[in-house]
């Protein structure tokens, strides 16, 4: 009987759907209380926000100084490797990686790119998450990536035999830095997604778990590293494309001989960078073309390329502005709406597969009740803000690679052993092979190591 | 220390490098300082929290999967205010294919039941949830929204949330119902049942 009534209930509920509230709160007459939920709700991790943001810029602060003296002043590897596994204890395994400079850069665009129409407003702790890492750079080169930046240091750890690899290849792949600042800022500042974050391929390792993805990625790349010092510093973090171009104006940078000794060109140190931020004298290497001077015609040359490659590229973006507007989650609800909205099941054959993959998320978003047109509104308002954004980052990979290529015209005369500054990830490993750092026993060896 | 490349570069001089490289070190200095100086000017600037909104939530079992914590962090929370102390409570028992009513784990809609039924009084019982069982998957959320109050709600749980810059979860939502939140103010609790 009970279950009979309890299915005749269940068939009725259809009918009660339009009812302001289906079962009103009884009067208790044997006092029950009714728990107050909302003094039950489970209040935010002490150690996730509060003070614990300001302990946290100190800690930053503490050593990004500690590095910048650690590498520049005490020029102690042991000491910068020491504090490497520090924060990568502290700002890695128990802060759980976030929020890190490289991810804040996403929160630097969407507070200025759009948003502050979402209401969102920059935390003073990611503001200095941002900062002090760069201002640090003005002045002391990428001291964060030696001593402090987590990402860095997990790579760093599990170098075992660093191969050189070709200049070209360096620069080439390193390309695919800056267009992936180019889009993870253009995808944050229009507030569609934070690419970096998705993609961070060790937080995974940080706490201990997260999506597949993360973890494949981030495997393959510490498996590679072994051989290849720091993939992720070297070819993809977006954050050291900031520290590239400020590292041409630091006070203090890294020199292999100490900076009051001179380079005496044993040739020792050549391999010991695992990074391959080591440039050779050019001395040696007679025939090359060297362009010491530029002249009138080398300066037209240069802006016209700038500039048209420049709009080549900004044009080639707008135009695929639609599509890189998919990258939005938003865009793409709508589309797959659409597309099931207008292609009957009986009809798909082709795509049949994807759109089963999708009816799941078309089904869930009727069910969330919110109206299709509205999310059409969204979507067709963010991909027109899109076609100037990619043009945007069109202008910028432009001018990325058209000073790539003059970079390479120019060769600049080198008589000693010297560290391209903005390579260099401040490791100290070169200080040590240095002979004029440590001079060998019996002082003679100079000399031999010299012929 | 002081700047060791001067002497290594010939070409091009080194003051004009050096001028050079102090103005744009004050430039840059002075950027910094801009973004800093315009975010004070905000007049919010506190933290964020992660959240659901309720109404929009369609419990599409996303939430506990796509977290990037091995249990979800988030957790099926009870508003007991909208509750009706229902006997036969939807998000408890399941509704189709049971064989006889009582409280067995093959007759509950939670999978890992952490759903806990109390009697009160009368017909009424007192539904809790046990957050250290509760996996975050909306069953029991989806049998209260459809034929119940929808007293039953999905949040965060802001001690066991990571605040991930990015929510993973966030991202997949089809619902789009995840978003940032002061955290001073950090759950979404439903004022009304739903009409
Ligand atoms: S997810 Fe990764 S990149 Fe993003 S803020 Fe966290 S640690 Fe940084
Ligand atoms: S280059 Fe490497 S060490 Fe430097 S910020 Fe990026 S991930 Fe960190
Ligand atoms: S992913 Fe979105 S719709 Fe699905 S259960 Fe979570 S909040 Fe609800
Ligand atoms: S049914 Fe799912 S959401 Fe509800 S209490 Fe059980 S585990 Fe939590
Ligand atoms: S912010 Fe991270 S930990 Fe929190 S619910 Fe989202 S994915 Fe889970």
């Amino acid at each position: 009987m009970r279950r009979f009534l309890f299915l005749v209930f269940v068939l009725l509920m259809p009918a009660m759907v339009w009812a302001e509230e289906r079962f009103p709160l009884p009067d208790f007459t044997g006092g029950h209380v009714i728990p107050d939920e909302t003094k039950l709700l489970p209040v935010p991790r002490a150690e996730m926000w509060g003070y614990r943001g300001w302990v946290d810029i100190a800690a930053l602060a503490v050593a990004l100084s500690l590095s910048a003296w650690l590498v520049l002043k005490k020029r102690s590897r042991r000491g910068v490797f020491l504090l490497m596994i520090a924060s990568l204890i502290y700002f890695g395994f128990w802060r759980k990686g976030c929020v890190c400079p490289i991810g804040s850069i996403q929160n630097v665009a969407y507070a200025i790119g759009g948003g502050g129409h979402c209401g969102y407003v920059l935390s003073w702790v990611v503001a200095a998450y941002f900062v002090l890492p760069l201002a640090f750079t003005l002045f002391f080169g990428r001291v964060f990536c030696s001593g402090v930046c987590p990402l860095g240091a997990i790579q760093d750890a599990v170098i075992w035999k660093p191969i050189q690899l070709p200049r070209w290849v360096d620069e080439g792949v390193g390309l695919f830095a800056y267009a992936y600042l180019g889009v993870a800022v253009l995808l944050a500042a229009k507030g569609s997604r934070f690419a970096i974050c998705q993609f961070d391929p060790f937080v995974g390792f940080f706490r201990m778990s997260g999506p597949v993805h993360m973890i494949f990625l981030g495997s393959v790349i510490l498996a590679m590293g072994m051989f290849v010092g720091r993939i992720y510093c070297r070819f993809i973090c977006p954050y050291s494309v900031l520290m590239r171009l400020l590292t041409p104006f630091a006070w203090w940078r890294v020199t292999i001989t100490p900076p009051e000794k001179a380079c005496v060109n044993c040739r020792l140190c050549e391999q010991s960078c695992p990074f391959g931020a080591i440039r050779l004298p050019t001395q040696g290497e007679g025939g090359r073309a060297r362009i010491e001077r530029r002249d009138r015609v080398w300066w037209l040359v240069s802006v016209l390329l700038v500039v048209a490659l420049s709009l080549l590229l900004a044009w080639l973006g707008y135009g695929l502005g639609p599509q890189m507007a998919r990258l939005d989650p938003t865009v793409r609800l709508a589309s797959v709406v659409q597309l099931a909205e207008s292609v009957s099941p009986e009809k798909r054959t082709e795509q049949q597969q994807q759109i089963a993959l999708m009816d799941e998320y078309v089904k869930v978003f009727r069910e969330s009740g919110q109206p299709v047109a509205e999310l059409y509104a969204q979507a067709a308002a963010i991909q027109k803000r899109f076609a100037s954004g990619t043009a945007w980052f069109g202008v910028w990979m432009g001018l990325v690679i058209s000073l790539k290529l003059l970079g390479t015209t120019i060769r600049r005369k080198r008589v000693d052993y010297t560290v391209a500054s903005a390579s260099c990830l401040s490791c100290a490993r070169c200080y040590k092979l240095c002979v004029v750092e440590e001079p060998l026993p019996g002082g003679t060896a100079i000399r031999e190591v010299r012929t | 220390m002081s700047q060791p490349d001067k002497t290594k570069t010939s070409s091009p001089p080194p003051s004009r490098r050096e001028f050079l490289s102090v103005t744009v070190r004050g430039v840059g200095l002075v950027a910094l300082g801009g973004v800093l100086g315009t975010l004070m000017a905000q007049p919010a600037r506190g933290e964020t929290a992660w959240q659901i909104d309720t109404t929009k939530c369609a419990q599409c079992g996303k939430c506990a999967t796509e977290c990037v914590l091995p249990i979800s962090a988030v957790k099926c929370t009870h508003v007991f205010h909208l509750c009706g102390y229902c006997n036969w409570c939807t998000g408890y028992f399941v509704v189709e294919g049971h064989t006889q009513k009582n409280t067995g784990a093959e007759n509950q809609v939670c999978p890992t039941s952490a759903l806990i039924r109390t009697f009160i009084e009368d017909m009424y019982y007192e539904y809790t949830v046990k957050p250290d069982l509760c996996i975050g998957c909306g069953k029991c959320v989806a049998g209260c929204h459809k034929y119940g109050n929808g007293s039953l709600v999905l949040q965060i749980d802001q001690s066991r949330c990571v605040r991930c810059n990015s929510c993973s979860i966030a991202v997949k939502c089809p619902a789009q119902a995840i978003s940032r939140r002061p955290i001073e103010d950090a759950y979404l609790l439903p004022t009304k049942t739903r009409a």
